[in-house]
């Protein structure tokens, strides 16, 4: 199953189990074109200027109190690792942000693409969740609360990017983990977060979301020999508060260009928005629990290596 | 001398002339400059500027249009086509060691009125401006090549005495 068609379905079963709660008149499933906060901050990427130093997740690990990683950052052999299906690394309950390597046809240089979590105007994994862990800050963040979150999983299967991992080392209370623009330390004081300070490329600049858009555009205008035009994040998933610049096609630096201008599941939103908790969490639920019990195999195949690391474990 | 020649040496020569003389004798250029203003994970870097005029020529490949001679970069010579010895030479006088704090951020994204919105920060000037060219021209790229790293920059990289072990490793797979 495709990451789309799981979130159509997904999509669908909530809507269909938000219908029989309540009947819904239609217009509640138009979806507006939404902006997010009109003064968050946000952070643009210009993946040109990357040279796979990999100080972000080196940064990201210091900043965040992460494990020890399994190989030292300055390790350049990682971006040769690849799971099922040439699929390139992930961000996990250990590496909130991952750097990973391309080398699209016709470009001399490689080039180097970071993840981390985009932190979507309209998030779908705030829409998904049923217990209201997740938050949009007004600064832009998508952060979470770990003394609420279930540890149900709806927003990995919700969010369009792949980003919110479980933390499967914790059996007795496993919950989602995932960069947060470093929220609490920095971004709240109006920092920075850290990978973004300590790039020596300055690959990533930090700013008002509305007026980083200006400056990519004007980038792209100064220097179309450099850049694909596009910026992406700017409209995609109904914008997102990371954004990038490209030197190669986004497809084939591990982009999905597929995706659709409107905010995931936003006819969810309206739906949670609208009516109380305890009229929809109890289908959502069920809807969730079936939906996870039947995706199990799915997740397995997916060449998501999370999983392997919960075989491991059980193994141990 | 082996700078894969990007620089003619006849412009560079000709620069070089015209460059020292019409720069005021206050700004003579130091022979080794110690760049330690941002040291933390790295150590400073001992910079031998004499030896770079030498073998790039050209103030204008480094300095833009501050130190008398027009800017270099084509994109720029359309409003910077002559040279003007300015105030401020040190790349520190123009790029903020804090390009992002909320201070900075009004005098250069949020200021429309400002042509120069986009401006580097001091980290990234120093490195795109000196690893830009070493890609280019031959010089050194790799991270311990300009300066090593501190005590703290190997904690950071989990490096030198704080790699990870291999029992550490089973444990961050965990
Ligand atoms: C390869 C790049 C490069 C070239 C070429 C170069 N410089 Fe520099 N120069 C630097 C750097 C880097 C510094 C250190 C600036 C700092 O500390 O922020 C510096 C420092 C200086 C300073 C001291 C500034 C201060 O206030 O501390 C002067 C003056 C100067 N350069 C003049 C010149 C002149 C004149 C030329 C041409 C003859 C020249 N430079 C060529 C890179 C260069
Ligand atoms: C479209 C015209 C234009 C272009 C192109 C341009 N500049 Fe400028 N430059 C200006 C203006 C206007 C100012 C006055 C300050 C401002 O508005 O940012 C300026 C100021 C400067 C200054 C003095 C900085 C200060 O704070 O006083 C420097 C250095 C400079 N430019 C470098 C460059 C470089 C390097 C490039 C090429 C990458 C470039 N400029 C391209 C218009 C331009
Ligand atoms: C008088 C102010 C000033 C000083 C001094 C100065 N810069 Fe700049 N620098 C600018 C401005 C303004 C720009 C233009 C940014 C733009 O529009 O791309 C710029 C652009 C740059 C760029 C990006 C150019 C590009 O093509 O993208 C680099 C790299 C850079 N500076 C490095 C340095 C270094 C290294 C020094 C010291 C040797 C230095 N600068 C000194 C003002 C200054
Ligand atoms: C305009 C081009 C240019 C720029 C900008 C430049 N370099 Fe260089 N650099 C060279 C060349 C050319 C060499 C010589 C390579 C060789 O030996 O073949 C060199 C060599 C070096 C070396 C090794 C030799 C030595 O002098 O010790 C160091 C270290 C170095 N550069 C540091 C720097 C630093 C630090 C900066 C930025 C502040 C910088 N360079 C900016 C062109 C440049
Ligand atoms: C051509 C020389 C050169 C190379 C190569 C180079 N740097 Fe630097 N680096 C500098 C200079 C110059 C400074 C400024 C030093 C200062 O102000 O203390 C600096 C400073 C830094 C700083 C900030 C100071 C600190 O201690 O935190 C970081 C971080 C850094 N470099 C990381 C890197 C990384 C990572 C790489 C490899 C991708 C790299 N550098 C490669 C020249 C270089």
């Amino acid at each position: 199953m495709s990451g789309i068609s799981r979130r159509k379905f997904l999509t669908c079963t909530l809507v269909g189990a938000g219908a029989t709660a309540l009947s819904l008149k239609t217009d509640a499933f138009a979806s507006a074109k939404l902006e997010g906060y009109p003064d968050s901050m946000g952070v643009l990427v210009d993946l040109g200027r990357c040279v796979g130093c990999r100080s972000c997740e080196a940064a990201c690990n210091r900043e965040q109190n992460l494990p020890a990683p399994a190989q030292s950052f300055e390790d350049q052999s990682i971006f040769d690792q690849t799971f099922h299906n040439g699929q390139k690394r992930r961000t996990d309950e250990n590496a909130y942000t991952v750097v990973n390597r391309y080398e699209p046809e016709g470009t001399e240089n490689p080039v180097y693409r970071k993840v981390q979590c985009n932190h979507c105007n309209e998030p779908a994994c705030l829409t998904s969740c049923f217990v209201n862990a997740y938050t949009k800050t007004s600064e832009g963040a998508v952060i979470y609360n770990p003394n609420i979150c279930v540890g149900c999983r709806n927003c990995m299967i919700a969010c369009p990017f792949n980003v919110p991992a479980y933390s499967y080392s914790s059996a007795t209370n496993p919950i989602i983990k995932k960069c947060i623009f470093c929220y609490d330390t920095r971004l709240k004081n109006g920092q920075p977060p850290a990978c973004v300070e300590i790039c020596p490329q300055q690959v990533m600049t930090f700013g008002h979301r509305k007026e980083l858009i200006e400056i990519a555009h004007e980038r792209i205008k100064t220097h179309p020999d450099r850049y694909i035009d596009h910026l992406y994040g700017e409209d995609e998933v109904g914008g997102t508060s990371w954004m990038y610049l490209a030197p190669a096609p986004f497809e084939e630096i591990g982009f999905d260009t597929t995706m659709n201008n409107e905010p995931i599941i936003s006819n969810v939103k309206d739906f949670l928005g609208t009516v109380p908790m305890v009229l929809a969490i109890w289908p959502a639920l069920f809807t969730g629990f079936h939906l996870l019990a039947t995706r199990k195999h799915d997740i397995e195949h997916h060449g998501d290596d999370h999983q392997k690391h919960k075989d491991e474990e059980k193994k141990s | 001398m082996r700078i894969k020649m990007i620089v003619p040496v006849i412009v560079a020569t000709f620069v070089l002339v015209a460059g020292f003389t019409s720069l005021p004798a206050e700004a003579a250029p130091p022979a080794q400059v110690r760049i330690d203003q941002l040291s933390k994970d790295f150590e400073p870097v001992l910079f031998d500027h004499a030896n770079h005029i030498e073998m790039v020529g050209d103030c204008g490949e480094c300095h833009h249009h501050t130190t008398g001679t027009a800017a270099k970069d084509p994109d720029c010579m359309r409003c910077h086509n002559s040279g003007s010895s300015g105030e401020r030479v040190a790349c520190r006088d123009c790029h903020a060691a804090e390009p992002f704090s909320a201070d900075h951020l009004k005098t250069t994204t949020e200021d429309r009125k400002r042509y120069h919105r986009d401006l580097l920060g001091l980290k990234a000037a120093y490195h795109r401006s000196c690893m830009g060219c070493h890609e280019a021209g031959g010089g050194p790229t790799g991270c311990l090549d300009c300066h090593l790293r501190t005590e703290s920059g190997d904690a950071l990289f989990r490096a030198g005495k704080h790699t990870p072990t291999p029992t550490e490793k089973a444990a961050g797979h965990h």
